[in-house]
């Protein structure tokens, strides 16, 4: 889902970031920028400090140098309870002894907004994360989905400068995840409030974000635009992780054993049946529905092909050619 | 097929015998203590308890004890417990291992130690202190709940998401203390009840201190009294005591299963 973010939200700056554990550094210099109004999605593997710089950025750890500007302000000395961001986190976060509402106005408590402003606030939330009907509900009543939902309002609920998503998609079911994702997009769309989004799924990602930055051991290796960081990935790690990559030798545009250059190629760059390709034997074949992901034993290794599905496509064991699409 | 039907059979047996075995003396107790001293049954031992002044002040004495052991045990227990979940998870094996001590120590050799403690330090802060038993016996039973209590509250916190809600509240823009008080309280309310009962019931059957300290005028030590020579009224005493505790109980587990709290 692409989406134009109204630029009305709160510039947020990493500036040299180190966290260190002992002798681990979980972040090691990061300096990432969001601006007004972005959805930037933290893309990396577990383990890669994507969570570290989250919690961070909500309060919850200081870091070991560096400083992190919400609005121009330095916020690295600011208590959590004080830092004025909205969080979502992964699951069961919601108070289990509050009603959805309750959950919602929380925060307004919290800011000591009167009750019945409270009342209007949380349901005009919940009305628009498409829970009106729902406020009375206690999380043990709800979905995982619509408990994300509330989840979602209550962040949204005390006008958060900056919103902080911690892969709150990640325990829910694909059909659901794909849902909310699309909801989440909306809302922050709507509400033009920077976001950052801290994931290891790729296609969320990709699919989500105004921007992608894809974190590695602490360091990051890319910061663009999705289109940018999947079709011109900056570095192997980032071509490796996002999407699937072949690294293959070639000379005049063709797929050459032997050829010293070595191009990056999509699954979807390549062609099965190509006259001009390379031979080769299919090891395995799955069908993904609209495409057919086959990876294709050859000379310079293995090859993962998409191949439009198509009753005709070669199947396990049967020998056929790859090469790269016009 | 026929190895389930005889499964069930020896449930029934069991439990059948389990019954019998808990039911049977009860009822005999009840029967013992509705006998009149002439022949014939009636409630005369049961009034005997409600209008006998030294019973209902050693009652008082005790529930006073109770709740003030039950409050102290709690605000010790619940944010020391959230604590160490929270930023000290290395040191919660020392500490579970502290708080089985009071269950290692007899009693009995306790309360030896604070009976010399009470005959050779004469000043003024220990004299005041041995001066009632509330403020005597308070100290002893709060060491004697604190391995219960903290098990029961410990349970109830690895039950529920608790750094993920104390995140959730500071987020949203509640010091620690009202995250604990509004949002992880609530969540663990039947641990922290059922830790409650628990120390309402230690206090109200603890025997071996108070007597020790010479404190008489307790419950359970005035139970003892009597029944040496009220057996009636004793065994009557003993029927109300465990009627309380059962009504206790299902009210800790009439609070425990509510969701709603405000």
């Amino acid at each position: 889902m692409t989406g134009t973010a109204v630029q009305s939200g709160t510039a947020v700056e990493f500036r040299g970031i180190r966290r260190s554990f002992g002798a681990t550094h979980a972040l090691d210099g990061l300096d990432l920028q969001l601006k007004p109004g972005e959805l930037l999605a933290l893309l990396g593997p577990s383990g890669c400090g994507k969570t570290t710089a989250l919690r961070l950025l909500a309060g919850f750890d200081s870091p070991t140098a560096g400083e992190i500007l919400i609005g121009g302000k330095d916020v690295t000395g600011v208590p959590a309870a004080k830092r004025d961001t909205g969080m979502v986190f992964q699951a069961y976060s919601l108070f289990p002894t509050m009603t959805a509402a309750e959950n919602v106005a929380f925060g307004l408590r919290m800011r000591k907004v009167g009750a019945a402003e409270r009342a209007r606030r949380a349901a005009e939330l919940l009305e628009l994360v498409g829970l009106g009907a729902r406020g009375a509900a206690y999380p043990h009543q709800l979905s995982g989905g619509q408990q994300q939902r509330v989840a979602l309002a209550r962040a949204l609920a005390v006008q958060p400068s900056v919103l902080l998503l911690d892969e709150p998609l990640s325990a829910l079911d694909a059909r659901v995840r794909v849902q909310l994702r699309d909801e989440i997009r909306r809302v922050q769309l709507a509400e033009g409030i920077t976001t950052l989004f801290v994931t290891h799924d790729q296609s969320e990602a990709l699919a989500v974000a105004d921007r992608v930055a894809v974190l590695n051991a602490g360091r990051l290796e890319q910061v663009d635009v999705p289109q940018i960081v999947y079709a011109h990935p900056a570095t192997p790690f980032v071509a490796e992780f996002v999407g699937v990559m072949n690294t293959v030798p070639v000379a005049d545009g063709r797929i050459t054993p032997g050829a010293a250059e070595q191009a990056q190629i999509r699954p979807e760059a390549l062609r099965i049946g190509a006259q001009e390709g390379i031979s080769g034997t299919v090891l395995t074949s799955t069908f993904l529905g609209a495409v057919t992901r086959l990876v294709v034993t050859t000379e310079v290794g293995e090859l993962t092909v998409d191949a439009v599905s198509h009753p005709n496509l070669p199947g396990i064991g049967d020998t056929t050619t790859v090469g790269v699409a016009a | 097929m026929g190895a389930q039907v005889r499964g069930r059979r020896w449930r029934v047996v069991v439990l059948g015998l389990a019954a019998v075995y808990f039911v049977v003396p009860l009822l005999s107790s009840l029967e013992f203590s509705l006998r009149k001293p002439g022949g014939g049954y009636g409630v005369a031992n049961y009034l005997a308890i409600a209008t006998d002044p030294v019973l209902l002040e050693a009652l008082t004495v005790s529930l006073e004890i109770a709740v003030i052991t039950a409050v102290l045990v709690l605000v010790l227990v619940v944010p020391t417990a959230v604590w160490v979940r929270l930023r000290l998870p290395s040191v919660a094996g020392l500490l579970e291992t502290a708080t089985i001590l009071p269950i290692v120590v007899p009693p009995v050799v306790m309360a030896a130690g604070i009976a010399f403690v009470q005959a050779n330090l004469n000043t003024p802060l220990f004299n005041a202190l041995f001066s009632s038993p509330i403020s005597a016996l308070t100290p002893f039973y709060v060491v004697l709940a604190v391995p219960f209590a903290y098990r029961a509250v410990d349970n109830g916190l690895a039950a529920v998401p608790l750094r993920t809600l104390v995140e959730a509240a500071r987020n949203l823009g509640a010091g620690l203390p009202t995250a604990l008080l509004r949002v992880v309280l609530p969540a663990i309310r039947s641990a922290v009840l059922g830790s409650a009962f628990l120390t309402l019931a230690l206090v109200l059957g603890e025997v071996v201190i108070a007597r020790i300290l010479l404190y008489t005028n307790t419950f359970p030590v005035a139970v003892v009294v009597v029944g040496q020579s009220q057996a009636g009224v004793s065994v009557a005493l003993t029927l109300a005591s465990l009627v309380l505790t059962w009504l206790l109980l299902l009210l800790v587990s009439f609070a425990g299963g509510r969701r709603r709290v405000s």
